[in-house]
């Protein structure tokens, strides 16, 4: 037998996001699975049009539920229960959406859930951090029945464009709870790339100072196309919004080039940059963790570093 | 009576640094300083808060583990919470079982409002919040940031990917909490010995008719890769230079 996939897509009702793609690349890791997205939306048309163009993936189901307009866990997970029977492996992204959701159709079937998969060796063995990341543990799915999984994003590329999956509209008939409800959602309009999923990012610390400490990152940032960042230090101080934190309670991301700027490196927070492929620390304290794993060190003021490095790029 | 229950777990402090054993069959415990799982520490904060609000009449720490656990119920008792709730389990409690002797003691004690950890820091698996609120057929809201109680309702800002996400749920809901609810107070020492009076009573997982199932054998434990010693560069003009020639800038 061979597994049978289904994937929860992570989308805002318009763009598909780039986690899904990765838990794509994850699920190809096993040999002859068989792949299925599934897209909960109000309008699904646009999402499932780009989840079908995902090499790997043999069929799209779309949901389409006014219900689900806001990704509320309550009201996707029975949607999911009631498709999930034909499946041996149900994966979401380890983001704070899949998380989120995962865990509560876990629930739900009664099913074990593997969180943060780095690697899937078998369809029953699986690679995850424990411990921030200070341990990886292998586990095995003994017995019977579904697994469910989150799939640690920073672990896997993207999956390629160019396929061609079919899009199937799914019939979900189960009552729906009206228990939960949204209200609003904030977030800083940034036209920087994406925190997840930029190639670059400069994040900062506590040493910034203030918010307005954060502008010579900002700036160094727009001239080399990075996203930014910080520290929870940063973050609890009140000089960046949560949504920039990076480390074990925020986001794991993998850039290609990781600048941390005034950033001590404590282990919450190197657990969320372990896949950077490059890291360059930039301190005063010549001495801070964050040189034990960085591939480039430069001890000095940032204030007037920062400035310098961007005169130059 | 309006109840809270707050889950704990016994984890190894945050502070100690993790040793995987050298036969790869766990992590080093022995001897190790263990505490509350900090999360768990920050949701009984918020419950005590809110009973001294006066919207709530009493604080209930539970928890699913071995013996010693005793230890940081006493700490939860220490900090507020009027009684304790010891289910007594040894070996690996994964969340469905965990979560299941949660649901137990919920239908006991009937709370408004349950509130856990967003995940331990031990396992990192992050479930146990989720799995009791689908369990329950109850609502959830994780990784709270704040929580505002009202008639029959919480309404709840959650830290997600995006920014802050505020949803309303009717009660009684299960609230997982983020870092930035609150800072937990520190204990006391009248209050440890006022602790050591409080009502701490000790249940099994058969008590509870909860079957003690492990679905995910522990296959290994491996230390993580180690990252190359890297280079220092003496200004901005040499890193520059050097991140060019990686083709990084």
């Amino acid at each position: 037998m061979s597994a049978k996939i289904l994937i929860v897509a992570e989308h805002d009702g318009a763009k598909l996001n780039p986690s899904t793609a990765k838990c794509v690349t994850c699920a190809r890791a096993l040999t002859g699975a068989e792949i299925t997205l599934v897209v909960c939306a109000a309008d699904s048309a646009a999402v499932a049009a780009q989840a079908a163009q995902l090499a790997g993936v043999a069929r799209v189901l779309t949901v389409d539920n006014p219900a689900n307009l806001h990704p509320l866990a309550a009201v996707l997970a029975p949607q999911i229960v009631a498709l999930a029977a034909p499946y041996t492996h149900l994966l979401g992204p380890s983001t704070t959406f899949g998380k989120d959701l995962m865990a509560r159709i876990a629930g739900l079937i009664d099913a074990p859930q593997v969180s943060d998969i780095m690697a899937i060796e078998s369809e029953t063995r699986f690679r995850r951090p424990i411990y921030a990341g200070n341990a990886i543990l292998t586990v095995e799915r003994t017995g019977a029945g579904k697994t469910v999984g989150t799939v640690r994003t920073a672990s896997f590329e993207a999956a390629a464009g160019g396929g061609s999956a079919v899009i199937e509209k799914a019939v979900v008939d189960v009552p729906l709870p009206t228990h939960t409800r949204f209200v609003s959602v904030s977030a800083a309009k940034s036209d920087r790339p994406d925190l997840q999923t930029a190639t670059r990012v400069i994040s900062g610390g506590r040493a910034l100072g203030s918010a307005d400490g954060f502008k010579i990152l900002y700036s160094l940032a727009d001239k080399i196309g990075a996203a930014v960042g910080a520290s929870r230090a940063a973050v609890d101080a009140g000089y960046a919004p949560n949504e920039m934190q990076v480390g074990q309670t925020g986001k794991i991301i993998a850039p290609e080039l990781y600048m941390a700027v005034g950033i001590s490196g404590a282990i919450q927070h190197l657990t969320g940059i372990k896949d950077a492929r490059t890291i360059v620390a930039i301190n005063k304290d010549g001495e801070a963790p964050i040189f034990e794993v960085a591939d480039i060190g430069l001890v000095g003021d940032l204030f007037q570093i920062i400035p310098e490095i961007e005169r130059l790029v | 009576m309006k109840r809270i229950l707050v889950g704990i777990k016994r984890v190894v402090d945050y502070n100690v640094r993790i040793r995987v054993k050298p036969d790869g069959s766990g992590v080093i415990t022995d001897g190790v300083k263990m505490s509350i799982n900090p999360f768990d520490e920050i949701a009984l904060e918020e419950a005590l808060r809110i009973k001294e609000r006066g919207a709530a009449d009493e604080v209930i720490v539970a928890t699913v583990g071995p013996a010693d656990t005793q230890q940081q119920l006493r700490s939860a008792l220490a900090m507020g919470a009027d009684r304790a709730l010891h289910v007594q389990a040894d070996g690996v409690i994964e969340p469905l079982v965990a979560a299941r002797a949660l649901l137990k003691l919920v239908e006991r004690e009937q709370p408004m409002l349950v509130i856990v950890g967003k995940q331990a820091i031990d396992d990192d698996n992050g479930q146990t919040g989720q799995v009791l609120a689908a369990l329950w057929n109850r609502p959830q809201a994780t990784y709270a940031s704040k929580l505002e109680l009202s008639e029959g309702k919480a309404r709840v800002t959650r830290e997600v990917d995006a920014g802050l996400e505020t949803l309303e749920v009717d009660l009684p809901a299960v609230i997982t909490t983020d870092l930035r609810l609150n800072e937990p107070r520190y204990v006391k020492l009248p209050d440890i010995m006022k602790a050591k009076k409080k009502p701490l009573e000790t249940l099994t997982l058969a008590a509870l008719a909860v079957e003690a199932r492990q679905q995910l054998k522990l296959v290994r434990f491996e230390p993580p890769p180690q990252r190359q010693k890297g280079i220092r560069v003496k200004d901005a003009a040499e890193l520059v230079e050097a991140l060019k020639k990686k083709g990084l800038l």
